[in-house]
């Protein structure tokens, strides 16, 4: 099962031929997704790779592949109008990979988008999404993004993230310990996002093959203590937590846009206390995430 | 990014947010100039960015960064006291600031203090009013304490702002008649300044009603969003990098996400989630960092080149932890942008490294072949016990 995406989906990629894009593009290929369009304005009847067909518009390359997913590596001017253009094409999901977003623009975005109700955004500023294959280093998933595939390996534990790197680290550890993912979330590190914690532990909650969680928050805002509250009464899966940035300085902004302490808001200790609160078991150092999770699945 | 009072007061001007008179001057004949055009109830300004002016000391001996001027003459006489001078105040450490313009204005009685800011806001991702009667108070302590007088007004993202949220908030603040309307105007041109200038805050406290009945923005804080710096390049030229940390400068001119703390070991990382999360483990481990360092996900040889000199480069630092998980990074990219850096500079503190992921193999060699002197780890937890002991030897 996995959430969101699985072996089967096909997926199109805005900014293909840009160096990053077509990097990322390749690797999905090499990793045995259906990466089955790419799409660049004025670039229509080129093949990327020589395989890919490359189209003007979103909609043409929905309506040619029947693709259902848009990933967008598009430079940050241009990438507000990417996402809609994804959404107005019908795409079911639409994952944002671009970091630099103004946050006026995702502002106006996110409102908008409430025209396309059947569409979900994931990011922006986000590594993407993962669902391991069943073959040697998971080959045969489907990768979403920029995460490296071989560190994943199929199995029960959904992880959800606003960090790239933090959520490699928790993948590794889990697949060292013998287990492996269902799917893997990074939901991004801007302010304004398309997709939260909570949205993620609900489809987590929900899916048969998810049997445990990991939750990796950080400084800023207050998703994380949005998610913990739901899952205190609503979630009937083990949870490990992660919070980075216990010993970030207040008002400064640590690499993401949306880590930032702001007027005494936000801070990893208050997160903790509402993760804990919530009956999640949260590991102290990012070295314990794994086995964290263990810990939880036996409680 | 933080502006001057002065840049705060040109983009009042150019939005037409009513504030009083004021001038940038760099020379006590400019300042005096200044003066002569304002005419009467002058005060001076020094222009730093840390607050607490009003009661601070130049380390000349000169007390205060803020002054009533009785003359022309006074104005030019006080900034001659200022230019060129250290200003220390609670905000800036002993070290104060360096004051290189004064801002002469025109100063206002004050009626009535208010308060209205308008600011970014993740939870409802839209822009919201916060508009108090408390004026020239910590907001926050107003929220906690008196949290009637505080109104949030929320402004929707398409929409924008509307008249009769202009009206509404004036009305709250007690204001009427001419008053209100002026105020209304006000709220509006800031509401255009905020959006399009990219603000993630802009904060006026206190907004002031003056005896003569003027409704004035009298002093502001601005923040701005970072990601839209490309395109604000008069925000952009506001940038003062004199009061920046200029570890901080050289790691910007590299693209390098560099925060200075005041710890002692000093790490280097890849994502910034990692890179917070390895400060955590540090402290966790009895160690203090003394730095956050993003180097990001796909990093050249010279960025790693440039960031392991700003981490050398910090006085404090006793050892280093670098921290790679590569997972599209090539490991040996890292190793081969330390060794060069070490070329040039030399190393003679413990170093730590812990590398994983993408070429992992031959980032290894490569350091073992260099014949650096490199503590290897074999994962995070391993990699921080072993930095804090190394320093603590």
């Amino acid at each position: 099962m996995a959430i969101l995406v699985d072996e089967n989906t096909k997926i199109l990629i805005q900014g293909i031929t840009g160096s990053y894009g077509g990097r990322h593009a390749k690797l999905s290929l090499d990793y045995g997704t259906q990466v089955v369009a790419g799409v660049t304005p004025g670039k229509g009847g080129q093949l990327f790779e020589g395989r890919v067909p490359i189209f003007d518009t979103v909609s043409d390359a929905v309506r040619e592949t029947g693709a259902t997913v848009s990933t967008i590596f598009v430079p940050p001017p241009f990438a507000g109008d990417a996402i809609l253009e994804a959404a107005d094409a019908g795409c079911e999901l639409v994952v944002c990979i671009t970091e630099g977003i103004p946050v006026v623009d995702m502002m106006r975005v996110k409102a908008t988008l409430k025209d396309y109700p059947k569409c979900r955004l994931i990011g922006p500023n986000c590594p993407g999404l993962v669902t391991p294959g069943r073959g040697e280093n998971s080959h045969g998933g489907c990768r979403i993004g920029i995460a490296p595939g071989y560190i994943h390996r199929r199995g029960g534990v959904g992880i959800v993230s606003r960090s790239g790197t933090l959520t490699y680290e928790a993948v590794w550890q889990i697949t060292n310990l013998g287990m492996g993912q269902s799917t893997c979330v990074g939901i991004g590190g801007d302010p304004i996002n398309g997709t939260s914690h909570l949205d993620v532990l609900k489809l987590f909650n929900d899916d048969p093959e998810t049997e445990a969680i990991i939750m990796i928050g950080e400084i800023g805002g207050s998703r994380e203590e949005e998610a913990a509250a739901w899952a205190k009464d609503n979630c009937k899966k083990p949870i490990a937590g992660f919070i980075a940035g216990a010993t970030a300085p207040p008002g400064r902004r640590m690499g993401h846009a949306g880590a930032i302490i702001s007027g005494g808001q936000g801070t990893a200790e208050a997160k903790k206390a509402a993760l804990r609160e919530a009956g999640i078991l949260v590991a102290e150092t990012p070295a314990e995430i794994g086995a964290t999770l263990v810990k939880a699945m036996n409680k | 990014m933080n502006i001057h009072e002065y840049q705060a007061k040109q983009l009042f001007d150019e939005f037409n947010v009513a504030s009083p008179k004021g001038t940038v001057a760099e020379t006590p004949e400019q300042a005096r100039l200044a003066a002569l055009e304002i005419g009467q109830n002058l005060v001076i300004k020094a222009q730093i960015h840390a607050g607490g002016r009003g009661k601070g000391t130049f380390k000349s001996g000169f007390q205060g960064g803020v002054h009533l001027c009785s003359s022309p003459e006074d104005v030019a006489a006080k900034a001659q006291q200022m230019l060129g001078q250290v200003l220390v105040t609670h905000q800036t450490g002993p070290e104060g600031k360096l004051v290189s313009k004064v801002m002469v204005a025109e100063s206002v009685d004050i009626a009535r203090e208010l308060y209205f800011a308008i600011v970014m806001d993740r939870a409802t991702e839209r822009p919201v009013i916060m508009a108090s009667t408390a004026g020239g108070m910590d907001i926050e302590e107003v929220a906690h304490h008196t949290p009637e007088k505080i109104l949030r007004e929320p402004v929707h993202p398409l929409m924008g702002f509307q008249p009769y949220q202009g009206r509404k908030l004036a009305a709250f603040l007690g204001l009427t008649g001419t008053q209100a309307a002026a105020a209304a105007k006000l709220f509006t041109n800031l509401y255009n300044l905020f959006i399009a200038k990219d603000c993630s805050l802009v904060e006026v406290n206190p907004l002031v009603v003056t005896t003569g009945g003027d409704v004035l923005a009298l002093d502001a804080k601005f923040n701005f969003d970072d990601n839209a710096l490309y395109r604000q390049k008069q925000v952009a030229a506001m940038r003062d990098i004199t009061e920046e940390d200029p570890r901080e400068v050289a790691a910007s001119e590299y693209s390098l996400n560099y925060i200075g703390l005041d710890g002692n070991i000093a790490c280097l990382v890849n994502g910034a989630g990692l890179a917070m999360a390895t400060m955590d483990i540090i402290k966790f481990s009895g160690g203090e960092p003394a730095n956050f360092l993003d180097v990001g996900g796909g990093a050249s040889k010279e960025q790693v080149t440039a960031a392991f000199k700003i981490i050398l480069g910090d006085p404090n630092v006793k050892g280093i932890l670098i921290n790679i998980f590569g997972g599209i990074m090539d490991c040996n990219v890292i190793a081969e942008g330390v060794i060069a850096a070490v070329k040039e500079v030399g190393l003679s503190l413990p170093l730590v490294v812990r590398l994983e992921g993408n070429n992992v193999a031959m980032g290894k060699q490569t350091l073992a072949a260099s014949g650096l002197n490199v503590l290897s780890a074999d994962n995070l937890a391993d990699a921080a016990t072993k930095i804090v002991k190394a320093i603590a030897a």
